[in-house]
């Protein structure tokens, strides 16, 4: 069975066009539920809402500093999923957060309060297959849909357990470090595209380092689509808001469907 | 006893692997190597040789005579301050440094609390002529001024780790960061018996030259007889899983001492941070807390997994002692015995003194884990 998520993005990708998906931190500024249905409004397939966490080993100076905004401010897991629950966003939501907040009140209470919350998805990058069973179990069982993230480290056999492990999307990795925004897109980019497009019928979207309009053009000459995160982040952070944000999403998007439609 | 962990990285339910997809095939790649080096007698004689004419091992184990008598209980002391660099932790980085090269590894990061791990690493890297980064909190960095100095003159870049409380808890997150970025060159010079498998498994055989030494020199010492009791200080707990493994198998008591600020086992919560499933201070949603301790080297907020499992299943215990009865057991030893400790084997000296009642007349061998040069700045401002 297909969830939403994937299904949403499977659309996109019959059409001819390209999958976008921008990420944004849950509770960062009073507005952010604003800001997630600014991004959809302007042609984001699927949010990804970052919950924050503590030791964000995987997010590199942006998204730590709106990570650390927002834990300041008394963000919770409860408090970002009681916002979302009942928000009219329009379009498929994933949580992208770390195990241990799923793990400590148990992995099925968590997926569940995912599906309670209407979210569809979960990307938990601290979590690899080797690990991944019994929080992917929990997250099948509630109807959650776990997406695993492939490395350009991986070796070639290691790539189509991930993609058959994964839900909603797989989400390649574009370079070998940790989330922001860098001046070229890296050579890894679409490479692990390539190597995954070759072993799954997926979509595949790559994320991390890919900060621009160009550079997700350029890395969906061969993926299905991109994660944008640290750029989006960055312009909640300098105060950007709904519209800022929305205007940010327009332009990847514009840029997109003029490469590719 | 002691041999774990299981193929999968555990012990009982603890451990295992939980880092970025990214680093993988990093940690699989080194237990591979660690695997077929450990059992490989080049290796083995080339390490043994080098904690021998290097680092000045066998250390000495030492009666305490004077504190003995002056709280009834039958204190010994594995000497593992007189180590080259001041602490046990040169056994680990020797080995580590030394498979890191084999794997062709031209690059080490390392974290640190209070510098010792710092300071070994750095030596390691400037005998093996390696490049290496080592990240310290900003607070640390403050605390342990000399040990940073120590660093740079053996050659080391220094980063201060400025996110969250600015101490061992984030000098982790920011090395692991940067391991991310740089795998292919660089190896994780991890300095406890934490992180993902196998890090737990393997800093704890590269330690377990301090059990193995110190359960034969005891046999000698005490006419046959084994201690009565076996304590150490336990942060992330290498020293401990180092002292515990030359026991384990043997009727002794184990018993790992906590700082009350940073009890990750006295608290038993189980989490999962930095790389493994183990203990873990977090709060009703799983954030992780920060510690506090007066020591550098013990203020973190977890533990290693194969400690959760000795507690879990009764073979260790684990106690907490105060700042304050650390300050007091860092004089006693330095007055009765001439011996200044370091800050966190005094947690071990300040457990001993406490319960000298519960004690009395027995013998407690306590891995006196690194010298305390590096603390006599901080205690001056303390104690003047």
């Amino acid at each position: 069975m297909i969830g939403a998520l994937e299904a949403a993005l499977r659309n996109r990708r019959d059409s001819g066009r390209k999958c976008l998906v921008p990420y944004i931190t849950g509770g960062l500024g009073d507005d952010w539920i604003e800001v997630v249905r600014a991004a959809a409004a302007a042609g984001a397939d699927a949010i990804e809402i970052g919950i924050p966490f503590s030791d964000p080993v995987m997010d590199g100076p942006t998204i730590q500093l709106a990570n650390d905004q927002a834990l300041a401010a008394g963000v919770t897991p409860q408090s970002i999923l009681g916002t979302l629950r009942g928000a009219d966003i329009g379009v498929p939501t994933a949580v992208m957060t770390y195990v241990n907040l799923a793990f400590h009140g148990g992995y099925q209470r968590f997926a569940s309060n995912l599906a309670d919350a209407g979210v569809s998805g979960c990307i938990l990058p601290d979590i690899p297959l080797e690990e991944i069973e019994p929080w992917a179990e929990a997250a099948d069982e509630a109807g959650v849909e776990t997406v695993l993230l492939a490395a350009p480290t991986a070796p070639d056999d290691r790539l189509p357990r991930i993609c058959q492990r994964s839900r909603g999307f797989v989400y390649g990795v574009g370079l070998v470090g940790i989330t922001g925004v860098r001046t070229d897109l890296a050579d890894t980019a679409k490479v692990i595209a390539g190597r995954l497009k070759s072993v799954t019928d997926k979509p595949v979207l790559v994320g991390v380092g890919v900060g621009s309009p160009t550079q997700a053009v350029e890395v969906c000459e061969v993926s299905d689509g991109v994660v944008i995160g640290s750029v989006v982040v960055q312009r909640m952070l300098d105060g950007g808001g709904p519209e800022g944000v929305g205007e940010l999403v327009a332009d990847f998007r514009s840029a997109l469907d003029a490469a590719y439609s | 006893m002691m041999n774990g962990p299981d193929q999968d990285g555990r012990f009982g339910e603890f451990g295992g692997i939980f880092v970025p997809e990214t680093l993988v095939p990093a940690c699989q790649e080194l237990e591979a190597a660690f695997r077929e080096a450990w059992a490989d007698p080049e290796f083995r004689s080339d390490l043994d040789g080098l904690l021998a004419d290097y680092a000045g091992r066998p250390s000495p184990v030492t009666a305490c005579s004077n504190l003995s008598a002056e709280i009834g209980v039958n204190v010994l002391l594995k000497r593992e301050d007189l180590n080259h660099t001041g602490s046990h932790k040169i056994n680990n980085v020797l080995g580590q440094a030394l498979l890191a090269k084999r794997m062709g590894k031209t690059r080490l990061v390392a974290e640190t609390g209070a510098g010792q791990h710092g300071v070994a690493t750095a030596t390691a890297a400037a005998l093996f002529d390696m490049e290496c980064i080592v990240y310290m909190g900003e607070v640390d960095i403050a605390r342990q001024e000399l040990n940073v100095f120590r660093m740079k003159l053996l050659g080391t870049e220094v980063r201060s780790a400025q996110s969250g409380s600015r101490t061992l808890k984030d000098a982790v997150n920011e090395a692991m960061r940067h391991w991310v970025s740089v795998v292919d060159s660089t190896h994780y010079c991890l300095g406890s018996a934490m992180g993902p498998h196998p890090y737990p498994w393997m800093v704890r055989e590269f330690h377990r030259v301090i059990g193995t030494e110190a359960r034969q020199q005891c046999l000698k010492l005490l006419d046959g007889r084994l201690p009565d009791v076996v304590t150490a200080c336990v942060g992330g707990g290498s020293n401990a899983i180092g002292i515990f493994s030359g026991f384990a198998d043997t009727d002794t008591e184990l018993v790992g001492v906590e700082p009350a600020g940073g009890a990750a086992v006295g608290r038993a919560v189980p989490g999962i941070v930095h790389g493994s499933l183990s203990y873990l201070m977090q709060d009703e949603w799983g954030q992780v807390l920060e510690a506090e301790s007066i020591s550098a080297g013990l203020d973190y907020p977890g533990v290693g997994p194969e400690h959760s499992y000795l507690a879990s299943t009764g073979r260790a215990s684990y106690v907490a002692v105060t700042d304050a009865e650390v300050v007091e057991a860092f004089q006693l030893l330095s007055r009765t015995e001439g011996i200044i400790p370091a800050l966190e084997s005094a947690h071990a000296i300040a457990w001993v003194s406490r319960a000298r009642e519960e004690l009395a007349g027995k013998t407690v061998l306590v891995n006196l884990s690194g010298r305390g040069d590096k603390d006599v700045s901080q205690m001056m401002d303390i104690l003047q």
